[in-house]
């Protein structure tokens, strides 16, 4: 068995160097553990100062989310044994300010999110008295596969267009809202349809697809913004074919 | 409390990495998004020359046979050759990315992806096989 495996990890220390710099740490090899098990290692023994996101070690919090071997992932959920022998590649996501090695700033995520407004939007709520809004299981299917989105931030990673276009609100904001916007109790869809489809919303998206791709827990955002552009696209036809009390 | 949340009100030292133009030789996903997005400038010259075709078409026989003289050039030959393969990579890569778009649910249940898929390959079979039959009978 491998003795040891290599982990050469982006380092960024501002108060030191202008650039990010690339450090080698040598890590023993263990079949179980995963390169956040490797991080831990180097961050306990042989490096104090390295600094990086984790908390829960089993793909629920989404903290942990770095470039691995050059392609975005979660690192509680790449095993070391998948990238043998070696050396494996550990950077920080693309496309985020780096605040130090493998910590980005994901501010701009946080205030997009708010834009699509992520939650229940009703005209009128029903007093307590009445009860909970009831769904079948099928109104539930409708929505659940969005609603499983932990922001771990890989599908803004993978999405080239959010690279060039910094102003794109991006898959996880459009996946969230869709989730939203597909929830049988929610009456919120026409005042998420004005952020969705001006510039910045779904219509900057040219479907290159890699958010499906690397999406941890299956959400598919690829899916939910093009379903979206459908959903846009009919009422804008909408808008011009019919008078404004049938739309 | 606040109305705005402002997590790092002073932050010199961020380092922003810039994108490369060759960023889309990262990977193979985005090299074949890249080759996707450029078919439509050969969908674009198919289209151009259909257009071309008809408008000689109305101009008489005199017009069309030497548009057709055209088209027997090498050139054209070596054009339309190349427009065919992006065509045929347009279609595939567009068919199979359909189900994505299109979510069908028939009695609550989703329409799975392979049916969908599937739908659009028989559709272009069928529209290739009446195409085929017209041109084929006309000779």
């Amino acid at each position: 068995m491998q003795p040891a495996v290599t982990l050469r990890v982006t380092r960024y220390r501002p108060e030191q160097e202008s650039e990010p710099t690339l450090a080698t740490y040598e890590v023993p090899y263990r079949k179980d553990w995963v390169v956040l098990d490797a991080l831990n290692y180097i961050k306990d023994t042989l490096d104090g100062s390295l600094s990086f996101r984790w908390s829960c070690r089993m793909g629920v919090c989404g903290s942990c989310g770095m470039k691995v071997n050059g392609s975005p992932k979660l690192t509680c959920a790449s095993f070391l044994s998948d990238s043998l022998p070696g050396p494996i590649r550990v950077e920080p996501l693309d496309y985020f300010p780096v605040v130090r090695d493998l910590v980005v700033d994901m501010s701009d995520f946080m205030r997009k999110l708010k834009k699509v407004k992520p939650w229940i939007i009703r005209h009128d709520e029903r007093p307590l008295a009445e009860g909970e809004y009831l769904q079948t299981p099928d109104q539930l299917d409708a929505y659940k596969q969005f609603s499983m989105c932990i922001n771990c931030m890989l599908c803004y990673s993978a999405c080239p267009i959010y690279g060039l276009e910094p102003s794109f609100i991006g898959p996880a904001a459009i996946a969230l809202a869709q989730r939203y916007n597909m929830d049988s109790r929610d009456e919120g869809a026409p005042e998420r349809l004005e952020i969705l489809s001006e510039h910045d919303g779904i219509w900057q998206c040219t479907f290159v697809g890699e958010c499906t791709k690397v999406c941890p827990k299956h959400v598919d955002p690829a899916g939910a913004i093009q379903q979206y552009k459908l959903t846009g696209a009919i009422h804008w036809l909408k808008s011009l074919l019919l008078p404004r009390g049938a739309r | 409390m606040s109305a705005e949340a402002h997590y790092t009100p002073y932050h010199p030292r961020w380092y922003r990495r810039r994108v490369s133009v060759w960023w889309w030789l990262q990977n193979r996903a985005y090299a074949g998004f890249v080759l996707r997005e450029l078919t439509s400038v050969f969908v674009a010259f198919f289209a151009g020359v259909t257009l071309w075709q008809l408008r000689t078409l109305a101009q008489g026989p005199d017009a069309y046979a030497r548009f057709l003289a055209c088209l027997g050039t090498p050139l054209f030959v070596a054009l339309h050759a190349v427009a065919f393969l992006f065509v045929l990579f347009h279609s595939i890569t567009w068919f199979n990315l359909a189900p994505k778009a299109v979510v069908v649910r028939l009695s609550g249940k989703r329409v799975p992806d392979w049916v969908v898929v599937g739908l659009n390959y028989a559709a272009w079979l069928v529209l290739s096989g009446a195409v085929a039959l017209i041109v084929l009978r006309g000779r």
